[in-house]
């Protein structure tokens, strides 16, 4: 019983990356109706974004001598790492997807994974083949609620990735930016005669799913402080698996199926040997979405829809 | 000078003539009629002067204000609003959020107050939500505001994309066969929905319609469009007895 209350604490940190990336190749995939095959990479430059700040930070701590709590360093590494990489992101649809709009979506596709390749070999030859480790910004303490043992840092990692995502979720829902990309997702034409510029909402959908990339790629450098060129590839497409079981375009959806896949993984390798981990696990995915062709959330779009 | 005007106007989708030489004088407050057979190129006049194309040729002009080329969101925001033949509706999204996006283009507030609820957020949010609730009562949708416009009746669903075109404030107002699909019943109540709208915003109407009982009534001139030509135009008795038009239009009506 324990170990199954230690497995959900694990899978729900684990489920909190892929939940994060995940809503935001659906945001895109709502609106443009493609999905952004770099978001994965730009994960991993969110996680060096996050790692530049933070030791920028720390330098500039210990430089002036100022005695600034790591956990502030932590705050503001995220705060700021989230503006920058939503530039990554708005950079992104305006030199990759935007003069590919009335391409075919083949073309558009490929421009993710051709955008992506520059972003993994890019840093390669900016950074250098060594790994960094991530600077550790908070000391790890374990806590034991009964047989289960929790650290700050898994707290942490579920805890602004749910608020993240309940920001989201009523930016979303109530205010006019959200209502614009909701009713864009159902239907193209009628939004422009609102006077609502697609060439607004695009670019800030771009940014939103960027910023929490980011946010993913550095609470993930908190749990796993080892960062690479190509880090976001295996994460970015299984994030990409959530967002298609969640239905796409679904964000609720996404979100829903990013935990499920962690804790299918987690799981997965409680039972079996951990090489099987994944074979098995998406052995599982691939069975669900033979019931559920549409994902958890999926609707059929109109055909109507084009850019 | 009228309030929108199109001068000689063509257009070709690939080697297809879709419409030829087609010109317009829309005056403030007047309600003009296009009518004409399935395929004509009426949609794609709606189409070609609310910028989702671009005419070949020709010249388009609101208020003085050339239209060619710009995007049909400037369009949209220079006050000209528009119905589909189809009804494009959200679906998943209530009536009530269909009126309050159109209002969109009127909200001031910043992307940072969307996300942490700022006080001018809430209060333009409570503005828009006001004028929304009022122009769902001009056009008896009051009721429905909480109901995915979807789910509702058909007449109903055609109102609530009307209340949606006329919350962006038009001066010019575009509806693509708005009793399509009506009963009866609807029909009356959207002729009396029509001329209040016109009396009430001051707005000038370009209706697309099929029930010649309907644009007679409640237009000054009509125009008649085959092939993408204007083979007449006048008051509601001249193209009555007019004997093209009898033959291209009503001589087939007739047969229904």
């Amino acid at each position: 019983m324990d170990l199954f209350l230690q497995n959900i604490v694990n899978g729900l940190q684990w489920g909190s990356f892929y939940a994060l990336i995940a809503l935001g190749y659906s945001m895109v995939y709502s609106i443009l109706m493609l999905f952004n095959f770099a978001h994965g990479d730009v994960f991993m430059v969110g996680s060096y974004i996050g790692f530049g700040v933070a030791t920028a930070l720390l330098g500039l701590a210990a430089a002036t001598g100022l005695p600034i709590p790591g956990w502030l360093i932590l705050v503001l590494t995220i705060l700021f790492s989230m503006f920058l990489t939503s530039f990554v992101g708005m950079f992104i649809e305006r030199v990759g997807y935007r003069p590919l709009r009335e391409a075919p979506r083949a073309s558009a596709a490929i421009t993710g994974l051709m955008i992506g390749i520059i972003l993994e070999t890019g840093n390669l030859a900016i950074l250098g083949a060594r790994r960094l480790s991530f600077p550790q910004l908070i000391e790890s303490t374990t806590y034991q609620l009964g047989g289960v043992f929790v650290t700050n840092k898994k707290i942490l990692i579920v805890a602004v990735s749910l608020g993240l995502m309940y920001l989201l979720h009523r930016f979303i829902q109530k205010s006019k930016w959200g209502m614009a990309m909701r009713a864009m997702s159902f239907d193209f034409q009628a939004v422009p005669l609102m006077g609502i510029s697609i060439n607004r909402i695009a670019p800030l959908t771009f940014a939103i799913g960027s910023s929490l990339a980011a946010a993913a790629g550095i609470l993930y450098g908190l749990a796993y402080p080892v960062l690479d060129p190509y880090m976001g590839i295996l994460l970015g497409w299984k994030a990409f698996v959530a967002a298609i079981l969640g239905g796409r375009g679904s964000i609720l959806g996404a979100a829903l199926a990013g935990f499920l896949l962690g804790f299918i993984e987690i799981f997965v390798a409680w039972i079996f040997p951990s090489t099987l981990r994944d074979v098995i696990a998406y052995s599982i995915i691939l069975l669900i979405l033979t019931f559920r062709p549409h994902g958890f959330f999926g609707q059929a779009h109109s055909t109507q829809l084009r850019l | 000078m009228a309030l929108l005007q199109v001068d000689n106007m063509t257009h070709y989708f690939g080697g297809l003539r879709a419409v030829h030489d087609y010109s317009l004088v829309l005056e403030p407050g007047h309600i003009v009629g296009l009518i004409g057979p399935n395929g004509a190129g009426k949609t794609t006049i709606f189409n070609l002067i609310s910028g989702i194309h671009t005419p070949s040729e020709g010249n388009i002009e609101l208020d003085g204000k050339n239209l060619i080329g710009h995007h049909p969101h400037e369009i949209a925001a220079m006050g000209l609003g528009r119905t589909f033949q189809n009804l494009l509706l959200w679906r998943h999204m209530t009536v009530l959020e269909h009126v309050k996006m159109a209002c969109y283009s009127q909200l001031e507030y910043s992307v940072w107050g969307a996300f942490f609820g700022s006080p001018l957020c809430r209060r333009e949010e409570k503005r828009i939500t006001a004028k929304a609730m009022h122009l769902l009562e001009t056009f008896d949708v009051a009721g429905f505001s909480t109901q995915l416009a979807v789910s509702l009746p058909y007449g109903a669903q055609r109102r609530v994309e009307m209340a949606r075109a006329m919350a962006t404030n038009p001066r010019v107002l575009f509806l693509d066969e708005p009793t399509a699909g009506m009963t009866p019943d609807e029909l009356n109540r959207m002729i009396n929905i029509i001329r209040k709208i016109h009396a009430d915003f001051e707005v000038a109407i370009l209706l697309i319609e099929h029930r010649l009982k309907f644009v007679m009534e409640l237009c000054e001139r009509i125009q008649t469009l085959v092939f993408g030509e204007v083979i007449a135009e006048g008051s509601p008795e001249e193209i009555r007895n007019n004997p093209d038009v009898i033959e291209a239009y009503l001589g087939r009506e007739d047969i229904h």
